[in-house]
């Protein structure tokens, strides 16, 4: 897996990448907090987000059941997925049973989690992105950097020309309405001839059997509702106990997401009904991971997830760096805790770590994920992992030397020494070893010439 | 009092992954700590990890560490002084440090402290609660990231035409001053409590 810090530095190098997150960030945000700032009841909602999903965590076997059987009773049928290649074989199996060669998909992070178009191309069916900008990417080859705005890290100017390579049938500007008409005409005649939709889902409604996605541009009701045959692949831990929590969620994920006070179309549906929609409905129950998460106390909140982004538009780190740097589909603050937990730390040491703990992503979260208390703890579990080395080491001398007074005033002075050769009129410009990445962009104070402690102590 | 036996909260530790050498220094300071009625530090991460994680690593710290107070939060809230006589006639600007706005939530009282110096012309810092970069050894890990971070906080500070940027956490000032520097500015970083200890003879 890539190391955070090095796959940071060759995007943070690219320019345009940074204008055009700082500008779709900054926008994101802003409406965001206006949105925010209209509910008086922001903050309780919150609350009932976090402890419905709470609960939902802790008796996650018994709704589990309960959505299964809810759906069957309604005309679904129920898979269950204990890692990406059983979820992926089940969806290939169910395209080959109709001999379909090409499906429609609406956007879903967790068909990109399990790599599904990978494997629904070695099985000869290829998988068609409806969503505008996962249609972007997937045209150019290209991978999602963000949750929401997956082509976030590109501009219109990129797209046009992109269009004009591939999809568009005449010239074309860098008018929005006008790229989006060039994908809504080539979309339009892949609907109408598709025999397979694929779908993932926001929530699952364990009372009912019911499933749930917000959307904004209506392809995933496109993809949802014209093929004869659909598959949802649904993370274990997206379900809420009752149709009426999603009164809650559907006021947080909206505002928190896109900033809109609700987002354009709302799609449920349960089982099959004759003679409407799909008439063969598959659900793919996926643990992939989850159920290890879910094992952690501590870590176990970063299933509460609900996938709004807004934690991506206020991380300082996120917002220049971009999500390729996070080497998954989850990037930014929520990536930082939940791809380490779904891998193992062994497989992402340097995620943890690509925070400065500002407390940003928290603040805003709407199911209260406290992200740096989790960074922590997932820390910790690297330190434990990596067992001895030279930063341990260090570490472990640091505590020694603060473990009394006299040792720490000792190493002041030597410090004090040790410093001479490097200060050059006043500051240190180079520190030699693991500290030199500090004087990459910084002067460094030297040691001062007199403590507090000493002047404390002299004071008349 | 300055308890001579003190040394370091071990916040560093904490934050970098090493609980156990952080919890004997948080029982470390339960012990030199532990008989006073109020404890003040001018560092609000310091604050924040003594008052508001020490608890999950050694439970005893909850009672000493709800005594522990940022100087600003000390001299405004608990002793409602918000003029302590100081004179500091410069251009200003005040960069509110992460910890000390989401964890150990000063507040404004920075702020009311700093509009109570006589002299001092206090400037608002654009995109003031954006982080500064600095994270502990995220500094250091991730040094590409944390000077993309800083390049735009020194930004935001030059622009302000300020001469001074002030905070409460000298590690994030040690970051910023260093910035700075080494872009050539002449803007310099202090910590509120040197401004606040100016006076009109000295
Ligand atoms: S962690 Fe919270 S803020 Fe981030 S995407 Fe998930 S729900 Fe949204």
């Amino acid at each position: 897996m890539t190391d955070f810090p090095a796959a940071a530095r060759v995007e943070l190098a690219n320019g345009q990448l940074r204008a055009n997150l700082h500008h779709a960030t900054q926008t994101i945000r802003a409406k965001r907090a206006g949105v925010v700032a209209e509910l008086p009841d922001w903050e309780e909602l919150r609350e009932a987000g976090r402890g419905i999903k709470a609960d939902v965590l802790a008796r996650l076997d018994e709704y589990l059941v309960q959505f299964e059987s809810a759906a069957q009773a309604a005309g679904a049928q129920v898979h269950w997925a204990r890692d990406a290649a059983e979820a992926n074989a089940i969806v290939v199996e169910v395209a080959r049973d109709h001999g379909v060669s090409e499906v429609v998909k609406m956007k879903s992070l967790t068909t990109d989690e399990i790599h599904l178009n990978d494997a629904l191309a070695a099985a000869g069916i290829s998988a068609l992105e409806t969503d505008f900008a996962e249609l972007i990417l997937q045209l150019d080859g290209d991978w999602s950097s963000h949750i929401l705005v997956p082509a976030i890290h590109r501009n219109r100017t990129e797209i046009r020309d992109l269009f004009a390579r591939t999809i568009a049938d005449g010239p074309l500007t860098d008018d929005p309405s006008e790229l989006a008409e060039a994908a809504r005409v080539y979309l339009r005649e892949k609907f109408l001839g598709a025999r397979m939709g694929v779908s993932g889902a926001n929530f699952g409604v364990a009372e009912t059997g019911t499933i749930c996605i917000v959307e904004s541009e209506g392809n995933g009701r496109m993809c949802t509702t014209l093929p004869p045959v659909l598959v949802s692949i649904l993370g274990i831990e997206k379900l809420v106990p009752s149709f009426a929590d999603l009164e809650v969620f559907l006021q947080l994920l909206p505002r928190s997401s896109t900033g809109e006070r609700m987002n354009p179309y709302t799609s449920l549906w349960t089982g099959v009904t004759p003679g409407d929609g799909p008439q063969e409905m598959h659900i793919v129950l996926l643990d992939a991971g989850r159920t290890r998460v879910l094992a952690d106390e501590v870590g176990r909140v970063a299933l509460h997830c609900i996938r709004c982004s807004a934690c991506l538009n206020v991380c300082p780190v996120y917002t220049r760096t971009g999500g390729h740097a996070y080497g998954s589909v989850y990037p930014g603050p929520i990536g930082a805790i939940l791809t380490p937990q779904l891998i193992g730390v062994d497989q992402a040491p340097s995620l943890p770590y690509a925070s400065t703990l500002c407390g940003a992503c928290y603040e805003v979260c709407p199911v209260k994920i406290d992200i740096p208390a989790v960074l922590l703890h997932l820390r910790s579990k690297v330190v434990e992992h990596k067992g001895a080395t030279p930063e341990r080491l260090a570490m472990r001398a640091m505590g020694w030397v603060f473990g009394s007074a006299r040792r720490l005033r000792f190493a002041q002075r030597l410090g004090r020494v040790a410093q001479r050769p490097l200060v050059r009129g006043g500051s240190i410009r180079r520190l030699p070893g693991p500290l030199a990445g500090w004087t990459q962009g910084r002067t460094m104070r030297p040691v001062a010439r007199e403590s507090f402690r000493r002047w404390w102590s002299r004071r008349p | 009092m300055f308890p001579a036996e003190q040394t370091c909260c071990g916040q560093l530790h904490l934050n970098s992954g090493y609980r156990d050498d952080a919890a004997a220094l948080a029982r470390r300071f339960v012990e030199v700590f532990g008989e006073y009625d109020a404890i003040v530090s001018p560092s609000s991460s310091c604050v924040g990890t003594v008052r508001e994680l020490y608890p999950q690593l050694v439970p005893e710290a909850a009672r000493v560490g709800a005594r522990v107070f940022e100087l600003s939060e000390l001299l405004v809230n608990e002793l409602g002084v918000d003029d302590v006589g100081a004179y500091f006639p410069h251009r200003v600007t005040y960069h509110p440090t992460c910890h000390s706005l989401r964890v150990t939530r000063v507040g404004d009282a920075p702020l009311r402290l700093l509009r109570k110096v006589r002299g001092l012309e206090l400037v608002e810092l654009p995109a003031a609660d954006e982080c500064c970069g600095f994270g502990g050894t995220f500094a250091v890990k991730n040094a590409d990231t944390s000077i993309a971070m800083l390049a735009d906080k020194c930004a935001s500070i030059v622009s302000t035409g300020a001469s001074v940027c002030s905070a409460v956490d000298g590690s994030c000032l040690l970051h910023i001053g260093g910035g700075l520097e080494r872009q050539g500015t002449e803007v310099r970083a202090l910590h509120l409590a040197e401004i606040l200890a100016s006076t009109e003879d000295a």
